[in-house]
């Protein structure tokens, strides 16, 4: 089954621009929503606080920016963890449809709730 | 003439190669990080669908969030995101090559000032939410 070689530049473009803000930004982010809010460490922002901080149009784009490339940073990176570490080879295709194919939809998802806000 | 036709040489190697030997093991952890930052990106999305929704929601979100599962679930992917930030990190003079008029950028001081960025946009995305 041929792939197309063109388009992997343009993968890892966006796996590499997700490996960078992701090794950047989503330590603390994770560490904060995920374990230090939860444990009762910090107090939750209320939630009209937590609702302004996502007003403005820039905010709003940087967080979609941070979950659209988290996310091809995955799709790209899992592919190939699926490929090399399980032996997959024969079902390139349909891995790559696969792994793009969540990130986009998974973005758009994002998207939504990004402009519902 | 008739079209030679190529079959793909695929050595066979067992599925589980990648435990044998530390390097492997280092390399499918590296790779395997990727679950990490789609993990934080899946809850992001539910974060966002819950303000979407209203205070109601995002109270509810909030206990969901407490559950044992979940604190579990955060803290194995929080240990992968670390192990990411800190292999890509280490990469990038690989990466990059910087020069200051023909004179070379040694790795170190790259990798150095990566640390230094991450530590202080770490403790400025901590202080917004932190008040």
């Amino acid at each position: 089954m041929k792939s197309k070689p063109y388009l992997e530049p343009f993968w890892w473009t966006l796996f590499g621009a997700g490996g960078v803000v992701s090794a950047f930004f989503l330590p603390a982010l994770l560490f904060l929503f995920g374990l230090a809010i939860p444990l009762g460490w910090v107090e939750a922002p209320a939630y009209e606080r937590f609702y302004e901080l996502l007003q403005p149009l820039p905010i709003r784009g940087a967080v979609g920016m941070l979950i659209t490339l988290s996310l091809f940073h995955w799709a790209h990176r899992f592919r190939f963890t699926l490929y090399d570490g399980l032996q997959l080879q024969l079902w390139r295709k349909p891995i790559a449809i696969l792994c793009y194919g969540t990130a986009l939809g998974l973005s758009f998802w994002a998207g939504y709730f990004l402009l519902n806000l | 003439m008739e079209k030679p036709t190529f079959k793909l040489y695929q050595k066979k190697m067992p599925v589980l190669w990648w435990a044998k030997r530390l390097s492997h093991l280092h390399f499918i952890l590296r790779e395997l990080t990727s679950l990490s930052v789609g993990f934080f990106a899946v809850v992001g999305i539910f974060y966002l669908r819950a303000l979407s929704k209203g205070a109601e929601a995002y109270e509810s979100f909030l206990s969901i969030l407490q559950s044992p599962v979940m604190i579990v679930a955060h803290l194995i992917a929080f240990s992968g995101l670390l192990f990411h930030s800190v292999t890509w990190l280490n990469l990038a003079p690989k990466a990059m090559k910087l020069k200051i008029n023909d004179y070379k950028i040694s790795g170190g001081w790259i990798v150095a000032g990566n640390y230094v960025a991450w530590l202080l946009l770490s403790l400025w995305m901590i202080l917004i939410f932190i008040q």
